[in-house]
């Protein structure tokens, strides 16, 4: 890590950045270097499809990110033991929004067991994105929290 | 000639390229970066002269404590101090400020308060939770009114014969407010208590004279002020420091030591307990003669007039909100800033892929937040090497921000 670190230091604007790079979709916001804002997750703040209150929730929890101060809630209604619905509301970054709307997405329709195998890497390949490790908590939050909303945590 | 451009070359770090574009660093009230002289100062130390220092009876150990004891007698003449057992080495500002709570958190009874401010960082919170807390002491917190100015009238209403230890930032690391230090201080000494200054944003931009604040203890760090890491200044009034039982031990803070008790050194050593951080006082000597050479008086006209030009280029941009007090006022050299509906760290973020470092977040500084009604803010902050062109910058990417996200 320090070695990598150290070398994109010395070599330039984007030695560092030249494996990463590649592998998120293309977009005008990201004029040059890394993917942070993937079409993905711009499209997904801008408008997120499973924000909102979910009334009679059978399953809640909400927690903050201490490095930015973000909150975020996950509600979920379960159905016996699948996934019915899941809303969440919060204070938060793009990337953090757009983790929690994808992740409501990807639980939908599944199990309970399904669900919490839901992981950052499921997350991660529909964002499309170059997530640095300083950013990666606000894609992980939404998932810590859901899994405590279904640990029944809160 | 303009400082920065007198000072640009003399700091290397300014030659990065950071995502293609030249590096633009507006996060030194963070941490600043370092001149030339302060990297080479320090790396000449471990080269040529290191070794533990006050015991050592060999030609280095000489050397050290030479250099390291001459660090003291420069933040002396630098922060107008009556004597050098004034001046205490810390591990920086936060040390510091744990080091005089847990200190004077031992002379605190039941129903003694201590008096903060909402404007406070973590730094000169917590500290004073925990000794309060322990000793069954109350904590209360001078509020901020809507100007982003310290409400003195609710202070003097605060401050009653239980209050013990006013503690406040003397320059607020998110809204640049400077607060009235020689006043509160004198309020706080007729009230019957000790005064703790927070000097972290002020010591790197204001001319500092102990005499004029009148404080009982001021704490600031190196690495905000051109200076390494690793390493503070805790000044104290020298009978108050002199009265007063060290809350640390170890090697070097006492003369003589028996298994159930032990004599404490003199001041300052006594409250210096184990090595110091001797290559770091060495290059504060250095951050603090770069300093020095530049004037502070034109250090701190430097950095109002970056601050003055942010903040009317800021508040001129559509959704962009300025936080703290109006720029006719006297500021710190800080400005934090809200962009419509978008969330701090993507404006971070967004400007960094313009090369452009600011900070994002709560600054440490959550109930003052909490009190601006926001869960953060973006943060430029300027230094002696910041030019009018890089403020030009940022107020350029800023105004193009809600169209890239």
């Amino acid at each position: 890590m320090t070695d990598e670190v150290m070398a994109r230091a010395v070599g330039g604007p984007h030695a560092g950045f030249a494996g990463a790079a590649g592998t998120g979709s293309g977009s005008a916001g990201n004029r040059r270097g890394p993917l942070l804002y993937s079409d993905v997750i711009r499209e997904r703040w801008r408008r997120p499809r499973f924000r909102g209150e979910l009334p009679g929730a059978s399953a809640v929890a909400e927690d903050v990110n201490p490095l930015c101060g973000d909150r975020v809630r996950l509600m979920v209604a379960l159905e016996g033991d699948r996934v019915a619905t899941a809303r969440f509301v919060g204070d938060s970054c793009a990337i953090c929004t757009a983790s929690a709307d994808v992740l409501a997405e990807l639980v939908v329709g599944r199990s309970r067991a399904e669900a919490l195998r839901v992981d950052t890497a499921d997350v991660l390949a529909v964002l499309q994105a170059d997530i640095r490790p300083t950013r990666m908590r606000c894609v992980t939050l939404p998932l810590s929290v859901f899994a405590m909303a279904l640990n029944g945590k809160s | 000639m303009r400082l920065d451009e007198r000072t640009r070359p003399d700091f290397p770090i300014l030659e990065r390229v950071v995502n293609g574009h030249p590096l633009v660093y507006l996060d030194s009230a963070a941490s600043s970066q370092r001149p030339r002289t302060v990297i080479e100062a320090m790396s000449q130390y471990y080269a040529r002269s290191h070794a533990n220092v006050h015991r050592s009876i060999h030609t280095l150990g000489e050397e050290a404590t030479e250099l390291y004891e001459a660090a003291r007698d420069r933040v002396q003449r630098f922060i107008g101090a009556g004597s050098r057992e004034e001046v205490v080495f810390t591990r920086g500002t936060t040390d510091g400020l744990s080091l005089l709570a847990e200190t004077l958190g031992r002379t605190l009874r039941a129903g003694d308060e201590v008096l903060i401010t909402e404007l406070e960082h973590h730094s000169n919170i917590i500290p004073w939770q925990l000794a309060t807390r322990d000793r069954g002491a109350v904590l209360k917190a001078v509020p901020l009114g809507e100007d982003g100015t310290l409400d003195l009238e609710a202070f003097e209403r605060l401050l009653t014969r239980r209050t013990r230890v006013v503690a406040f930032a003397h320059v607020s690391n998110v809204l640049g407010t400077i607060n009235p230090v020689a006043e509160m201080c004198a309020r706080a000494r007729r009230a019957g208590a000790l005064s703790v200054v927070d000097g972290a944003q002020a010591a790197p931009h204001l001319p500092l004279e102990m005499s004029a604040l009148d404080c009982d203890f001021y704490v600031f760090s190196a690495h905000k002020m051109l200076g390494p890491t690793g390493i503070g200044v805790l000044y104290g009034r020298r009978d108050i420091l002199g009265s007063l039982e060290p809350g640390r031990g170890g090697s070097e803070m006492i003369k003589e030591v028996w298994i159930d008790r032990a004599q404490w050194n003199d001041l300052p050593w006594r409250f210096e307990p184990g090595t110091p951080s001797i290559a770091e006082a060495v290059g504060l000597t250095a951050a603090i003669e770069y300093l020095e050479k530049l004037g502070m008086e034109r250090v701190a006209e430097h950095g109002r007039a970056l601050t003055r030009q942010a903040l009317e280029g800021l508040a001129a941009i559509p959704g962009v909100k300025v936080y703290g007090p109006p720029a006719t006022t006297d500021r710190g050299a800080v400005v934090a800033f809200t962009v419509a509906e978008l969330h701090p760290h993507d404006v971070a973020a967004l400007l960094d892929a313009e090369g452009i470092a600011v900070r994002a977040g709560h600054h440490c500084a959550m109930p003052l937040m909490r009190r601006l009604g926001v869960v953060g803010t973006s943060r430029a902050s300027f230094s002696v090497f910041n030019s009018p062109d890089e403020v030009g910058h940022l107020l350029a990417a800023v105004a193009e921000l809600r169209a890239a996200l």
